[in-house]
C-alpha cells in the first residue's frame, strides 16, 4: 500500500470520527432530560411560556432535524448563539482558545523537554539505583492530578517563596512580563503530570532500542553509547514517543481546563465550567465540539507526519513503484 | 525492587480500603458536623490532623472521603472492564466488519477524556456521584477493548486454537476456555491502574463541584476549600492532598508490580 493510499483511509477515519463525535456530543445533551428552553426559563417556568419558546428555538422538531440543521451549521463555522447571552458561539470560545492554547502548547513543549532527556536517562541507566530512582518519581509525578500540583506550586512558589502571583491573568499583548508571571505556575502544574507519563513512554521506547540488532551493531562497530542512542534511538524512539504526544493532547486539554480553575485563568476551560454552572447548553455543545474536533485534528495531522516521516512506509512505496 | 513495587502497592491499596471499611462503622468525628467555634484548629490530640475552615474534623473527613473514592473506583472500572472486555475480544475473535466497526467505535470514544464525558453529562443531567462514575467508566471502555483485542489476537494466533477451531469449538466456547483465561491477567492489572486513574478523574470532578455535590465529604472538595486558606492555614491543603497522591500511587505501583509478577519475560528485560 502506497503512502497516498494510507494518508487516504487516514483522512477518511477522521471525517467518520469527527461526524460521530458530533452525534455523541449531541445525543449526550439533547435526548437526555432538561432541554435550552427549560434552562432559560427555570424550573418553574409557566408551560405555556416553554411550548412558546421551545417553538421559537425550533426545539420541538425532530431530534434528527437538529442535529443536521446543527451539523450543516457547524460545517460553515456557525456554532450557533449562546442561549443566555445571545453572543455568537464561535465569538465567545475564539479568544478563550488562544489562552488555553497557549497553556497547553508550553505545557506540551516543557514536558516534551524534560521527559525525553529524562527518559533516555531512566532507560540507559535503568540497571542502576539511578535509573529506578526515575522511574519512581515519574510513579509519583502520574499520581497528582494537575490540578493538585498547581495547588502545591502555589503553596511553594506564591505562599512561602513568594515568587510569582497565585492566580490572576494579564494579556500576552499589553502586558508581556505579566503575561509569563502567570503562565510559569500553570504550565509547569500541566508538564509534572505530562513528563510523568512521557518519561514512562521514552523510557520503555528507549530500552526498547538498546536490544535492537542495529544499536548493537553500532556499539560494535564502535560508536559510543550517547552517540549511537542520539543517532539510531532517536529517530526510532521518536516515532512512537510522537504518537503518544498526540494521544495525550485530549488529556492535556482536560487538565488545562481544571488547571485555568485552579488559577483563576479566564480561558476555554473557565467558559465551559461558566456555561455548565448556567446550563447554557448550546455554548457547552459548542465549546466541546471545538474541543474534540481539535483533538481529533491534530492526531490526524500526527497519523500523517507519521507517515511521511517512517522511512520503512517510504522505501515500501519505492518498492511498489520500481 | 520488583518485589518492592508489589508490596508498597499491597499496603498503600489496603490503607485506602481498611479505611473506607472503618468509615463505615466509625469516624472520630462527624465528617459533615459545621461546628464554626473550632474552625482552623492546628492538629492535637482531640483533632489528631486539626479542624478546616468550618470546624471539620479533618481526619474525619478523610477517613470518609475514602468511601467516594472507592465507590466511584469499584464502579467506574467496573463498567469499563465489564464492557470494555467482550468488546475487545469480540473484535480480536471476529474479523470482517463487524470486528472493525467495534474497534472504530472505541477508538472514537478515546477522544473524549473521562473529564469531558463527565462535564458533558454534568450539563446534560446536573452532576452528580453517578453522572461521574458513569462518565470515567464509558471513558475508560477503549483502554479495556484494545487491551483485550490485543490479547485476544495472540491467543488467537496460537496452535492449540487452531486445533480447537478445526475441532469445531464453537467461538463462546473458544472465548471461555483458551482466550479468558489468557488475558484475565492483563486485564487485572489494567483494572489496577484503571483504579488509580478513576480516583484521578473523581478528585478533578469534585474539586470542580461537578459529580459529588459538596456537602458529601469528598478529598477533591476539601482541596477546594482549603486553597481558600492557603496564605494562613496552608497545612489544610496537606492532608486531602497526601491521600490522594498515596492512593493513587497505591493503585499505579500495584498494577505496575502485578504486571511484572505475573510476565516473567519484562522481569528480565526492565
Amino acid at each position: 500500500m502506497g503512502r497516498w493510499r494510507v494518508i487516504g483511509s487516514r483522512l477518511a477515519t477522521f471525517v467518520v470520527s469527527l461526524l460521530a463525535a458530533s452525534l455523541l456530543i449531541f445525543l449526550a445533551l439533547n435526548l437526555l432530560p432538561g432541554d435550552v428552553a427549560q434552562a432559560i426559563l427555570g424550573t418553574n417556568a409557566d408551560p405555556d411560556a416553554l411550548a412558546a419558546l421551545r417553538e421559537q428555538l425550533g426545539l420541538n422538531r425532530p431530534a434528527v432535524v437538529r442535529y443536521l440543521d446543527w451539523l450543516g451549521h457547524v460545517l460553515i463555522g456557525d456554532f450557533g448563539d449562546s442561549a443566555l447571552t445571545g453572543r455568537s458561539v464561535l465569538g465567545l470560545i475564539a479568544p478563550k482558545l488562544a489562552i488555553t492554547g497557549w497553556l497547553v502548547t508550553l505545557g506540551m513543549a516543557v514536558a516534551v523537554l524534560v521527559a525525553v532527556p529524562v527518559g533516555m536517562y531512566a532507560a540507559f541507566a535503568r540497571r542502576r539505583w539511578s535509573g529506578f530512582a526515575v522511574s519512581a518519581l515519574s510513579q509519583v509525578g502520574m499520581s497528582v492530578p494537575a490540578f493538585l500540583a498547581g495547588i502545591l506550586l502555589v503553596l511553594l512558589f506564591s505562599v512561602h517563596l513568594q515568587w510569582f502571583p497565585a492566580n490572576g491573568y494579564t494579556s500576552l499583548s499589553t502586558d508581556p512580563v505579566g503575561w509569563a508571571e502567570h503562565m510559569v505556575l500553570p504550565v509547569i502544574a500541566l508538564a509534572i503530570v505530562q513528563s510523568s507519563v512521557l518519561v514512562r513512554y521514552v523510557r520503555s521506547a528507549f530500552i526498547e532500542v538498546l536490544g535492537e540488532d542495529y544499536f548493537r551493531t553500532a556499539r560494535a562497530v564502535g560508536w559510543p553509547v550517547r552517540a549511537a542512542l542520539l543517532r539510531h534511538g532517536l529517530r526510532n524512539a521518536g516515532l512512537s514517543v510522537v504518537t503518544v504526544l498526540g494521544l495525550q493532547l485530549a488529556t492535556l486539554f482536560v487538565g488545562a481546563i481544571v488547571v485555568e480553575s485552579v488559577f483563576a485563568i479566564p480561558g476555554l476551560g473557565t467558559l465551559l465550567l461558566n456555561a455548565v454552572l448556567q446550563r447554557d447548553l448550546v455554548l457547552v455543545q459548542g465549546i466541546v465540539m471545538v474541543l474534540v474536533m481539535l483533538v481529533l485534528l491534530i492526531n490526524a495531522i500526527v497519523d500523517i507526519a507519521y507517515v511521511l516521516l517512517d522511512p520503512r512506509l517510504r522505501s515500501r512505496e519505492d518498492g511498489d513503484a520500481a | 525492587m520488583k518485589k518492592l513495587s508489589l508490596v508498597v502497592g499491597i499496603v498503600l491499596v489496603s490503607i485506602v480500603v481498611a479505611m473506607a471499611l472503618v468509615s463505615l462503622v466509625w469516624t472520630p468525628f462527624d465528617p459533615t458536623r459545621v461546628v464554626p467555634a473550632e474552625a482552623l484548629q492546628k492538629p492535637s490530640r482531640r483533632h489528631i490532623m486539626g479542624t478546616d475552615g468550618f470546624g471539620i474534623d479533618i481526619f474525619s473527613r478523610i477517613l470518609a472521603g475514602s468511601r467516594i473514592v472507592m465507590l466511584v473506583g469499584v464502579i467506574a472500572v467496573g463498567i469499563a472492564a465489564v464492557l470494555g472486555t467482550p468488546l475487545g475480544m469480540f473484535a480480536g475473535m471476529v474479523k470482517g466488519w463487524s470486528g472493525t466497526l467495534v474497534q472504530r467505535a472505541t477508538d472514537i470514544l478515546f477522544a473524549f477524556p473521562a473529564l469531558l464525558l463527565a462535564i458533558l453529562l454534568a450539563a446534560a443531567v446536573g452532576g452528580s456521584t453517578t453522572t461521574g462514575m458513569v462518565a470515567i467508566g464509558i471513558a475508560t471502555i477503549p483502554v479495556f477493548a484494545r487491551l483485550a483485542r490485543a490479547g485476544t489476537l495472540q491467543v488467537m494466533s496460537q496452535d492449540y486454537v487452531l486445533a480447537a477451531r478445526s475441532a469445531g469449538t464453537p467461538w463462546l466456547s473458544v472465548a471461555r476456555r483458551h482466550v479468558w483465561p489468557n488475558i484475565a491477567p492483563l486485564i487485572g492489572v489494567q483494572a489496577s491502574v484503571s483504579f488509580g486513574m478513576a480516583i484521578l478523574a473523581e478528585a478533578s470532578l469534585s474539586y470542580l463541584g461537578l459529580a459529588t455535590p459538596p456537602t458529601v465529604p469528598t478529598w477533591g472538595r476539601m482541596l477546594f476549600d482549603a486553597q481558600k486558606f492557603l496564605f494562613n492555614a496552608p497545612n489544610l491543603t496537606v492532608w486531602p492532598a497526601l491521600a490522594i497522591a498515596l492512593a493513587v500511587l497505591g493503585f499505579n505501583v500495584l498494577g505496575d508490580g502485578l504486571r511484572d509478577h505475573l510476565d516473567p519475560r519484562l522481569r528480565e528485560v526492565s
